[in-house]
């Protein structure tokens, strides 16, 4: 039985890393133009269809398209801005909320369109199978997914704090007036701010896209968990992202395995409540 | 104004001669449905395009309308309109114990929080045996009768009723659209601390708001229920179900009375062609046009469609 | 003539910011109170801490001998105090009317009187031909007479005005002089946050000076004016220094 709980924790563990990726993009996007992007789920579908059709087309794995699907899906996020986001950048909250709820549908119905509502999946990734650590057993691709999105997320965390680009990113977040006297041209920032956030989501798609399954719904699961990950960690904050990402994914495996499997999305969504009633800044979040 | 009340009779004297000129059941089907679509978006209307609080979760009202009548009319055999009144009772419920904690919060915020209640409510439902879980619940099939609210051989009584409920939720609105409700409700859309300072009591208002929005969305669930004589959680509390009822006004015209009208005359048909037509591929299409729509009239003009027909009238 | 409004030794903190610091003032019924100050020297705040948009530290604050510290801004609305804000609030997607409609239907249930008050209450303040305009498109000196119209129709006893001739030219200034002084000949108290002096000095019937959190002087605009700490906060030590140089 214990063995049974510390596996468990181990794939909550190793998911919740990936939900902290997921999330990170969504909290960057907030955290520097206050807008809640709705259709970031739909931008992972995208990255995961892409993986997908890059492995049967020309017979790539996902670790091989992976740079390929994150500069498509960067280019994508930029585009994005310009087209929908820069329009509404100053409209009032309702306006931002439906623009980005249209986005959602937009993707979604294209995804139905090209690609019909069927089931897929990659049936072999190069590094599949189980391994044994010290009697836990795991998947390969959720390891490997696991440590891609902590790279990722170290990253992100480095060109933020370490580099001028991302301070000034940083900065425009913090305080826009301050940035742009300054120098900082908030524009080019919002629309560096999208191509990040989406092209995080775009790497975590072609992890994701080792092992789960690909359909036009796949990306609203991701996504409304990753607005849980967010709440917890506080809207803004990519540090929060990333510990409560890891707390959301440990709380809905053990939901799962405590309660009921099929309840678990009842317990992330009663964190979700639980957050935003008690704490709403979240763990790390500005008010 | 003359005008729109001669429109209005115009449009009221077509819907009510409609099925004896049509008297096949698809045609017939398709305005219950848009009916139906209407009258659920008048609802949303009232919470979301009147007070600005939108909600990503009436599904689960229109579920608890479905569920309490099924249940109701097939373990204790209550009739059907009686339990049309417990489901609003219950919904009214559901909106006072949602919205007293979540109507705090703004936004965004509160916009996750109606789907984090949405699906809370759907999960639930999908484990509970005693509602049949996932499988659902077949209604008993009872002599045709309108106190059984149950019709098989023509689809005609149903449209009437559906057409009652419709003109019944557009009386509503229109009242609370002359009155200090609405007004309130208008004031704490523009601006809730300004609503404050004036005197607004903006927490109960919302209730207010909630609660009207929960009637009108539960009544269709019980409407639904006894239609298709099966509900099950996929059907009656689906995401998918409140994004409907939101791209509906959205598209129509926010705030306005006849938006959620001319939305669903847009929606509906949509829907229904693109799917009959073009099977799940179409399922996209309509979407695509529907978000396209969407946006647009996010960004140029939240009255809708229905805004630039009154706009041309003026 | 008993006191209208009483504050009692209200204190309210920002972090360790001393917005308030122990104030204690009262004003009567049918007074022009004037809230005067350099920028940030907490008036807006106090005003907040009026109408209960936010939470005092301590004191307290009673209005016709109730405690009102504290309470829901929309009760103390109810009891008759009334405000308008120092970046102006007005119901942007509705008209004129409607807009004061709403101040209105806090005393009349019903849509027909509400109305009926509101256009009374546009006459008073020069709208009735703007009834059906929409908020938005006034000019911001119309927008702040909209605001005061609006609260006004809530049947307030007292009025909280901030800033209310900011940015005006001088014929707006004037018109809001004659305004104010026609809101009390019907009986409204008011207390005036400003900074345009020659609006409100010859106006009010004594004046409050609040620097840095703190009540510095009270007393009519011409005790006021010559008060040395007042030239001071306004002036800075330089000046007072180099007047005293002179003046002696």
């Amino acid at each position: 039985m214990e063995g049974d709980l510390i596996q468990t924790l181990v794939s909550g563990l190793l998911i919740g890393f990936v939900y902290a990726l997921i999330a990170v993009g969504l909290t960057m996007i907030f955290g520097v133009m206050d807008i809640v992007n709705f259709a970031h789920g739909e931008y992972l579908m995208i990255a995961m269809y892409l993986a997908y059709w890059f492995f049967v087309l020309f017979a790539l794995d996902p670790l091989q398209s992976l740079p390929v699907v994150t500069i498509l899906l960067f280019g994508l996020g930029i585009i994005t801005y310009y087209v929908f986001i820069k329009p509404i950048i100053r409209a009032p909250m309702l306006t931002q909320i439906f623009v980005t709820f249209g986005l959602l549908i937009f993707w979604r119905g294209v995804a139905q369109f090209l690609w019909t509502v069927d089931y897929r999946m990659i049936p072999q990734a190069i590094l599949s199978g189980n391994i044994n650590i010290f009697g836990v057993y795991v998947g390969v691709p959720q390891i490997v997914a696991a440590v891609g999105a902590i790279l990722c997320n170290g990253l992100i965390l480095w060109f933020l704090k370490g580099t001028r680009l991302g301070m000034a990113l940083e900065a425009v977040a913090e305080d826009k007036e301050a940035a742009r006297l300054m120098g900082i041209n908030s524009d080019r920032m919002f629309a560096l701010a999208w191509g990040i956030g989406i092209a995080t989501v775009g790497i975590a798609g072609a992890l994701l896209a080792s092992f789960y399954y690909v359909f036009p719904e796949v990306g609203s699961n991701f996504c409304l968990t990753a607005f849980v990950v967010v709440a917890l960690g506080g809207f803004g904050s990519v540090v929060g992202a990333f510990i409560a990402g890891i707390i959301v994914g440990i709380v809905e495996v053990l939901s799962g395995f405590l309660i009921d499997p099929s309840l678990k999305l009842l317990f992330v969504w009663s964190l979700y409540l639980a957050v935003v009633f008690m704490r709403p800044q979240g763990l790390m979040g500005r008010k | 104004m003359k005008k729109n009340i001669i429109f209005f009779l115009i449009f009221l004297g077509g819907l009510i001669t409609f099925p004896f000129v049509f008297e096949n059941p698809f045609p017939r089907h398709l305005v219950i449905m848009i009916l139906l679509y209407a009258t659920m978006g008048i609802g949303w209307n009232i919470i979301g395009g009147y007070t600005g609080q939108i909600s990503f979760g009436n599904a689960a009202f229109f579920g608890v309308g479905a569920y309490t009548t099924a249940i109701l009319l097939t373990n204790h055999g209550i009739s059907p309109w009686l339990g049309m009144l417990a489901g609003c009772g219950f919904s009214i419920l559901l909106a006072a114990v949602v919205g007293y904690p979540c109507f705090r919060l703004r936004g965004h915020y509160f916009a996750i929080a109606t789907i984090a209640v949405g699906e809370i409510v759907g999960v639930a439902f999908t484990n509970w045996d005693y509602v049949g879980a996932s499988v659902g619940i077949y209604l008993p099939i009872l002599d045709e009768s309108l106190m059984n609210f149950e019709f098989h051989t023509t689809k005609l009584p149903y449209y009437y009723i559906i057409l009652g409920m419709f003109l019944f939720a557009l009386t509503v609105c229109y009242a609370v659209e002359k009155s200090r409700l609405g007004y309130y409700f208008r004031a704490i859309k523009d601006d809730p601390d300004a609503a404050r300072s004036l005197g607004i009591n903006v927490q109960r208002y919302k209730m207010y708001a909630f609660s009207l929005s929960a009637v009108l969305t539960s009544i269709c669930g019980t409407f639904y229920a006894q239609y298709v004589l099966y509900i099950h959680p996929s059907s009656t509390m689906d995401l998918m179900m409140s994004i409907h009822m939101c791209i509906i006004v959205l598209i129509g015209g926010l705030g306005q009375l006849f938006g959620p009208v001319v939305g669903a005359i847009v929606f509906v048909p949509l829907t229904e062609l693109t799917r009959v037509y073009l099977g799940s591929a179409g399922q996209g299409i309509d979407l695509i046009i529907y978000s396209l729509l969407v946006i647009l009239m996010a960004i140029l003009r939240p009255q809708g469609i229905w805004g630039l027909f009154s706009r041309g009238s003026k | 003539m008993s006191a209208l409004l009483v504050m009692e030794n209200v204190t309210k903190k920002y972090g360790g910011l001393l917005a308030n610091n122990n104030l204690s003032f009262a004003v009567n019924q049918g007074e022009i109170i004037g809230l005067i100050g350099p920028n940030g020297a907490g008036k807006t705040t106090l005003f907040n801490c009026i109408a209960c948009f936010c939470n005092v530290d301590s004191g307290r604050i009673l209005f016709n001998g109730t405690d009102i510290t504290n309470k829901p801004p929309e009760i103390i609305c109810r009891m008759g105090i009334g405000r308008t804000f120092q970046i102006v609030r007005i119901f942007k997607e509705m008209t004129v009317l409607e807009n004061i409609m709403i101040g209105a239907f806090l005393r009349h249930a019903r849509r027909k009187d509400a109305e009926r008050k509101a256009i009374e209450a546009a006459e008073i303040f020069g709208f009735t031909e703007r009834l059906g305009l929409k908020a938005s498109s006034l000019t911001i000196s119309e927008q702040k007479f909209l605001e005061v119209a609006r609260v006004f129709a809530t049947g307030a006893k007292l009025l909280l005005l901030d800033e209310i001739m900011a940015g005006l030219n001088i014929q707006e200034v004037r018109e809001s002089v004659e305004l104010v002084l026609k809101l009390r000949q019907m009986g409204i108290t008011l207390i005036l946050v400003e900074h345009v002096m020659e609006g409100v000095m010859p106006i009010a019937d004594r004046v409050v000076v609040l620097d840095y959190g703190e009540k510095i002087a009270e007393g009519s605009p011409a005790e006021v004016i010559k008060d040395e700490k007042v030239i001071q906060a306004y002036f800075g030590q330089k000046y007072y220094a180099k007047r005293r140089e002179y003046t002696t």
